[in-house]
């Protein structure tokens, strides 16, 4: 349904107003079904913009690079990487030796982002090899993976470590020596490694982002001037980025507690750089062929594209990505749970990616990163909105997670739908 | 000779030799540890006979061509919402077993027939699907058991709305009460009579189902819809069968599973059930394709053999057993579904 009014308004670019309405209101569904959500639990939970904010800030900080991860495989058409966890498993089997070694602050960032490399590509090759057995069930494989590789971190965590590989640390190891404890305390070694580099106030932010921006965009519309294309485009990005500035004048003049609110800006600049990156990879030729052979195996493999090489490439990216993302995850939560924390990343960064509009087979760093936004409002304000609703905080939890495994059961079966009713199509011509 | 082992093998696949395997050195280090045999015997029979019927519930869904159902929590929860339902109506023993089935059985036909549409939209990735459905399900009902309005106080929370995390059910002469039925013992092994009984009986309604006209008909649209579109069968709808029967069989499982449990699990309980179930009938022979009765009973037995044996075996060699024990079975089970889809999608593509 969702693609045929698409693809009307598609055909129609002088179409009507309404229709082109339509055509964005079932285009951004989920993402618009979203915002209301949110909206709507924000009211309910009464809950004072410091707060949230504060909240909104730390959570953002420590997700997006997770998010972002999952760009690159879908853009070579392996659809939302569930084995992301084995990144993430990567990272904390790095950060217990890391923190056992007791390298802390910003080295020991530095020394786990390098040795989670080799082991994330390792990985990451090992997923990619298997990925390209099960073409066209890549992501429940990848699902699948991320519970079978658990087993084995597992073992080499609970049942290896004290013993067959020594490791005298009373604090990290159980007292009967074997045996990792079930949660790794952070704290005086990488805690805020990252976070903590270069920390700036809010409204400092909004200024320099704003200003940043602002003739960013200014500088484009100059040259866009000169070459004659249509610049109507930049005026919202202008005047959203001098807002975001006098916004941040403002707060910085009215003395609101909201001043005394942080921003990592050495986290925002890791998320900046991968922004960049990847923006940078898509247009290598690397990242073309990446393009082609997510459009069409066949087509690329005839063209001459090794196809299962860049599958693999995909992967093991989107795995090193992961576990980076992992380890700046973990140093701004502070302590992790052993044999947990990994296994939550895979779900609720794709639900984020989902949330912000992405599908099965397009993702963009600006779906990306609104999706970590919206659904870590939800996250921070429906517990909240639950008990004022209902007297009960544990609904409001439960519906999280329900939302969250609720959005990617639907955005799979409105693209099985879709790639259906396109089929039907193709054969009915 | 040769020729015939090499066939054997290409069918049986190396990832169910090394289980097989594995349980067969798990037994034999048993008996030379000197572990109470004749305990572990009537151990694995219960847990082999309990686990059978949602391990069956798995066998329609492959047959009418959706794939393992990775969604029969749906089912696991129909069975737990009949289950408080004959308990709030403070029913005992076989009133309460049976009367529990009859009342699931509506919830069950319904959203089966709601979760088989759908899995007609979705064709091509029904697996993926099946199990996020089935997980978004599961986090639902959490909400649902947090405000159902049950006062029984044997499973209402005591302040305010809502039912408890475990509800015992010994006081309502349900626990064990099919493994009591008619149970003997012989040499120290006790044989839970009335739990494989009911068992073999479902499996042989599974039976005598597929070889009904219907059955045939599932099974043809199963094994190649083109094929059964043009010998006029209505592929769709025997797959909405197929997911009926699944769901159904799935919260009768469940109500064996709890009563020889001894506990009806809510919330939590049911999220990684399907896994275990799925895992069981891929262990026995099946494949994403193709499934027998044999291939659940073959593959019940084999697994959770496995893991009950392997509890005393490894408690000689390290401390931390329980958690030994729950590492071979995520190993052991997830490891064979991913060779599972590795071998049906490279047969494909």
């Amino acid at each position: 349904m969702s693609s045929e009014t698409v693809e009307k308004v598609a055909q129609k670019p002088g179409g009507k107003f309404k229709q082109a309405l339509i055509g964005f209101l079932t285009a951004h569904m989920v993402t618009i079904m979203f915002v209301l959500l949110s909206l709507l639990a924000l009211y309910l939970s009464g809950m004072n913009a410091t707060l949230y904010l504060n909240d909104i800030i730390s959570r953002v900080s420590r997700n997006s690079f997770l998010v972002l991860a999952l760009i690159i495989p879908v853009v070579a058409g392996m659809g939302l990487n569930f084995a992301i966890v084995l990144g993430a498993m990567a990272a904390q089997a790095v950060i217990i030796f890391v923190t056992h070694w007791g390298v802390g602050g910003f080295a020991g960032i530095l020394l786990s982002m390098a040795l989670v490399t080799p082991l994330g590509i390792f990985l990451g090759y090992l997923t990619g090899k298997l990925l390209n057995r099960t073409k066209g069930q890549e992501m429940i494989t990848g699902l699948i993976l991320g519970f079978f590789a658990a087993g084995i971190y597992w073992f080499i965590f609970l049942q290896l470590v004290g013993g067959f590989i020594p490791m005298d640390n009373e604090v990290l190891v159980l007292s009967s020596g074997v045996g990792i404890r079930t949660t790794v305390d952070l704290s005086g070694g990488l805690r805020y490694g990252l976070d903590d580099v270069w920390r700036l106030s809010l409204p400092v932010v909004m200024l320099l982002f704003g200003a940043i921006f602002a003739s960013i965009q200014g500088f484009s519309y100059l040259k866009s001037e000169r070459q004659g294309e249509s610049k109507s485009r930049f005026y919202y990005g202008i005047v959203i980025a001098l807002a975001a500035a006098a916004g941040g004048i403002f707060l910085i003049g009215s003395g609101s507690l909201i001043n005394n609110i942080t921003v990592p800006a050495g986290t925002w600049i890791a998320i900046g750089l991968l922004c960049l990156f990847i923006n940078f990879f898509t247009r290598t030729k690397m990242g073309q062929d990446m393009r082609s052979v997510g459009q069409d195996r066949h087509v690329a493999a005839v063209s001459g594209i090794p196809v299962d090489k860049i599958r693999i490439i995909a992967i093991i990216m989107s795995t090193v990505l992961a576990g980076w993302g992992h380890i700046i995850f973990l140093q701004n939560m502070g302590a992790f749970s052993t044999y947990g924390s990994y296994e939550q990343i895979g779900f609720y960064a794709i639900a984020a990616i989902l949330i912000g509009g992405a599908t099965v087979t397009k993702a963009t760093i600006g779906q990306a990163l609104l999706g970590v936004f919206l659904f870590h409002t939800l996250f921070i304000v429906a517990p909240a909105a639950g008990r004022e609703t209902f007297g009960d905080a544990q609904i409001g939890e439960y519906f999280r997670v329900f939302v969250a495994y609720g959005v990617i059961g639907l955005t799979l079966a409105m693209h099985a739908w879709k790639v259906r009713l396109q089929s039907q199509q193709k054969l009915g011509r | 000779m040769l020729e015939l082992l090499k066939r054997f093998y290409a069918s049986f696949g190396l990832p169910r030799l090394i289980i097989l395997g594995f349980f067969i050195i798990l037994n034999i280090m048993a008996i030379v540890l000197e572990v109470n045999f004749p305990e572990l015997v009537s151990a694995s029979m219960v847990r082999i006979a309990m686990n059978g019927v949602l391990v069956l519930a798995i066998l329609p869904s492959i047959a009418c061509g959706t794939g393992p159902n990775f969604g029969v929590s749906l089912g696991i929860l129909c069975g737990l919402v009949g289950g408080l339902i004959a308990m709030e109506l403070r029913l005992d023993g076989y009133t309460n077993f049976f009367m529990a089935i009859v009342f699931s059985m509506p919830f069950a036909v319904a959203v089966g027939l709601g979760y088989g549409w759908l899995m007609n939209k979705v064709k091509g990735s029904e697996m993926m699907f099946a199990l996020f459905i089935g997980w978004s399900a599961v986090s639902l009902m959490k909400i649902f058991w947090l405000v159902a309005p049950f006062d029984n106080p044997e499973m209402a929370w005591p302040i305010g709305s809502g039912v408890r995390v475990t509800i015992s059910l010994v006081n309502r002469e349900l626990a064990q009460l099919l493994n009591q039925t008619w149970s003997f013992s012989v040499a120290g092994i006790t044989f839970p009579t009335g739990l494989i009984l009911f068992f073999l009986f479902c499996c042989f309604l599974v039976w005598l189902f597929m070889r009904s006209k219907t059955g045939i008909a599932m099974l043809a649209a199963g094994d190649n819809p083109r094929f059964a579109e043009a010998a006029g069968i209505n592929v769709d709808r025997q797959r909405i069968y197929g997911t009926i029967i699944s769901t159904m069989l799935g919260a009768v499982g469940i109500l064996v599973y709890a009563q020889s449990f001894g506990f009806f699990q809510l919330y939590e309980g049911p999220h990684f059930m399907p896994m275990i179930a799925v895992a069981a009938i891929l262990i026995g022979g099946a494949s994403i394709k193709k499934a027998s009765i044999a291939n659940v009973i073959i593959g019940v037995i084999l697994f959770q053999g496995i893991l009950v044996v392997a509890m005393p075996v490894f408690n000689i060699f390290t401390q931390d057993m329980a958690s030994m024990a729950e590492i071979s079975r995520v190993i052991i089970q997830n490891g064979i579904i991913l060779y599972a889809l590795t071998q049906v999608v490279s047969g494909r593509d």
